[in-house]
């Protein structure tokens, strides 16, 4: 009888174990996996499932394994809540997303609603990049939080970091026509005109999203308006063929950029030979000289063949984790309760929080510029082969990056 | 201003003639054998990527004899083995059959080469400004790619206009059975202007590769604009694909340039009109909807001359 018990025990452990091993946490990530966006994106795929092996290999959150569900959605909007629905009838509670605000707002939308109409099936919306600030402002939800530092955020730290450099004298900007895009050249507009009043802006341009194959009109504009320095939120392919334009026409000027980094980036800086001449404003670079972040970054490198270009996403996992953890639950409602306000210390050094006002998440931040890298043993990370990487500059601490919001939040 | 003027126009130019290495291909197909070839564009990719690793390989100036030479064989096969045997089915699954190629192909060099852009560079030898205007650097390699699409322009004329070949191929357009008739194996003529086609697409591709950003989209950018080229010239018509190439190019170039809006001829609206639909389209600059003016173009052309500009029938 008592080998009976012991039998049934451990045979109901072995299906306990298996039935809460089945129960997988799914993520859905939505973002283009084809078209224009396709190099960011199967950046970001890579990037989530390595953070996915990595959460599992450390027996996952709770116990259950995080799985990452790719959806394509051709950085469309209306793709992005097909593709929504889809992987909410798939059972998926945690959608992320980032490329593209025009998507994001439409995600933000989607969630809100969804959760209002479905009770106890609620899904929430990590955002790990895209920036327009209105998603946590006048369009904020409740169920959406976002671990990039929004587009004003980024542009209070260029436009600071201008500030001190008296060689900028007339500023060119070109942007990629969708609400982001706008909202750069908005907030630089208002921002250098506050800080630096003896600024002239000599061009703003609005460009076709992800369309332009030849940017060597736009950069014989630039050339004609004698701008000196170029201010861009442009991404993906529109930064990296912006960027070889400009290296054809000999357009010499300092670029400060939110995305010089992403897919061909690095490359067309290196080709254009501006060394130095390439700003860019992250939560993190690979040479950042925190040892835990530059060992992650070494194997990341040796497993998928990239650099970590969202340390946002891995704060992202990371914390998903501790708020699940904190919560005792994997339940979306508990998960979300638990993010409000909470601390993490981020993964390139510091402590960054989630706003409870507006769920926008605080941390520093670094400009950073692109050159040949002097000493190999402390900043031994070079980008896509060109033996350039990227240095830091100047660092943002997370309390001068707080800005306000004007978020009215609805909670449930 | 100047500056700007003399800047666009070689910019206009060099694309208008890379749009006519593909066109011509194109163009020269369709009057030939009835069929708009979807895949047209993805040949163009093919000899970009195909450039791209035989560079890696044995150096740009091989690549760029031995990528084309390939691509045109691919293209052979393609009409071979594809669409000589779906030709008796009619046009719509002819159609069909290169609308499924295309998608194969990006599928197949996403999978071999990866969705990022490679690294496809200008060769060192090219890689000096030609000359400057004003303070402009033109780059060497851009004047290269203007000399290569011109002379196959010339000896593209030269073989249709003036040579046995370029006889057949005509003769073979309008009256095929007349021409198999004669002795002539039209099968193959087919075959090798359809090869020829895609070997003139795959040239585009291996030297615009290093210019523009090779990788599994470029495609989908190109093709469309294409389908514009062929109808605004006129279907068939290779000196019509030639102006329509290079005015779509200088229209294109021209109108990024032009800051013009509604707002600037007829001022500002009334502020108090407020944020609207129709202050955004008030203050939509030229500049804004350059990209969209090639398919306004292809519109109004069907709407007023179905022909094209040079074209000679009527469907």
């Amino acid at each position: 009888m008592r080998k009976l018990i012991v039998a049934a025990t451990a045979a109901l452990t072995v299906l306990g174990g298996a039935a809460s091993a089945q129960e997988s946490i799914k993520i859905g990530y939505i973002d283009p996996l084809s078209g224009g966006g396709a190099s960011v994106g199967e950046g970001g795929l890579k990037t989530f499932q390595y953070l996915a092996d990595e959460l599992n290999a450390k027996g996952g959150i709770l116990g259950h394994k995080v799985e990452i569900v790719p959806l394509d959605n051709k950085t469309n909007p209306q793709e992005s809540l097909v593709q929504a629905q889809k992987a909410v009838d798939a059972g998926v509670h945690y959608i992320t997303q980032g490329n593209g605000s025009s998507v994001g707002a439409a995600l933000e939308d989607f969630v809100t609603k969804h959760n209002s109409r479905n009770p106890g099936k609620e899904v929430l919306y990590f955002n790990y990049a895209a920036v327009d600030p209105s998603m946590t402002n006048e369009k904020c939800s409740y169920w959406h939080f976002r671990w990039d530092a929004n587009s004003d955020i980024k542009m209070e730290a260029l436009t600071n970091y201008m500030k001190g450099q008296p060689s900028i004298k007339k500023v060119y900007l070109i942007n990629m026509d969708y609400s982001f895009g706008q909202s750069v050249r908005t907030a630089a507009r208002k921002m250098l005109g506050e800080k630096r009043p003896d600024i002239q802006v000599v061009g703003d341009e609005l460009h076709p999203m992800l369309k332009v194959t030849d940017f060597s009109p736009y950069i014989a504009k630039i050339k004609a308006s004698g701008a000196d320095t170029v201010v861009t939120g442009n991404w993906g392919q529109d930064f990296a063929l912006l960027l070889k334009a400009a290296a054809d026409a000999g357009l010499k000027v300092n670029w400060y950029t939110y995305y010089a980094g992403g897919a061909g980036g690095p490359t067309a800086i290196k080709q254009t030979g501006l060394e130095n001449q390439v700003f860019q404003i992250s939560e993190g670079v690979p040479n950042s000289g925190n040892k835990a972040a530059m060992d992650f970054e070494k194997d990341f490198r040796a497993k998928t063949g990239i650099s970590v270009w969202y340390p946002r996403a891995v704060n992202e996992m990371r914390m998903f984790k501790a708020a699940a953890e904190k919560a005792n639950s994997i339940d979306p409602v508990k998960v979300a309760a638990a993010l409000e306000g909470m601390k993490f210390d981020v993964f390139d050094g510091g402590e960054g929080f989630m706003r409870k006002d507006d769920h926008q998440f605080f941390q520093p931040i670094y400009i950073s510029s692109f050159g040949s890298l002097a000493d190999k043993t402390k900043e031994p990370f070079d980008e896509e082969n060109t033996g350039w990487g990227w240095h830091i500059v100047s660092k943002i601490d997370t309390a001068q990056t707080m800005l306000p919001t004007t978020c009215n939040m609805k909670r449930p | 201003m100047a500056e700007l003027i003399v800047i666009s126009t070689l910019n206009g130019v060099l694309f208008g003639m890379l749009l006519f290495l593909l066109s011509s291909g194109l163009t020269v197909i369709f009057s030939m054998m009835g069929v708009l070839n979807f895949a047209h564009a993805s040949f163009y990719m093919l000899g970009a990527f195909f450039g791209y690793q035989l560079t890696r390989w044995i150096g740009f100036w091989p690549a760029l004899v031995i990528a084309p030479l390939l691509v045109g064989v691919v293209g052979m096969g393609v009409e071979r083995y594809g669409l000589r045997n779906t030709h008796k089915h009619g046009h719509v699954a002819e159609l069909l059959l290169t609308f499924g190629l295309a998608f194969a192909i990006e599928e197949i060099v996403s999978m071999i080469w990866g969705k990022s852009p490679v690294d496809y560079r200008v060769p060192a030898v090219l890689d000096f400004p030609a000359f400057t205007v004003f303070s402009t650097n033109y780059p060497a390699y851009k004047i290269f790619m203007l000399v290569v699409s011109v002379v196959i322009f010339i000896a593209l004329l030269v073989t249709l206009k003036r040579t046995r070949v370029g006889l057949i191929v005509q003769a073979a357009l309008t009256h095929p059975s007349m021409v198999g008739h004669l002795g002539h194996n039209v099968g193959r003529v087919f075959m090798l202007v359809f090869g020829v086609g895609s070997a003139l697409a795959g040239l585009a591709g291996v030297i615009a590769g290093p210019s523009l950003v090779t990788q599994s989209d470029m495609a989908a950018y190109l093709g469309p604009i294409l389908f514009v080229v062929i109808v605004f010239g006129g279907l068939g018509s290779l000196p019509g694909a030639f102006i329509a190439s290079l005015l779509i190019g200088l229209i294109q170039t021209f109108a990024v340039a032009l800051n013009g809006s509604l707002a600037s001829v007829f001022g500002p609206l009334d502020p108090s009109l407020g944020p609207s639909p129709l202050t955004d389209i008030w203050n939509v600059t030229i500049a804004q909807i350059a990209p969209i003016l090639p398919y306004l173009l292809l519109v109004l052309v069907l709407i007023f001359r179905p022909m094209g500009l040079l074209g000679t029938r009527e469907s």
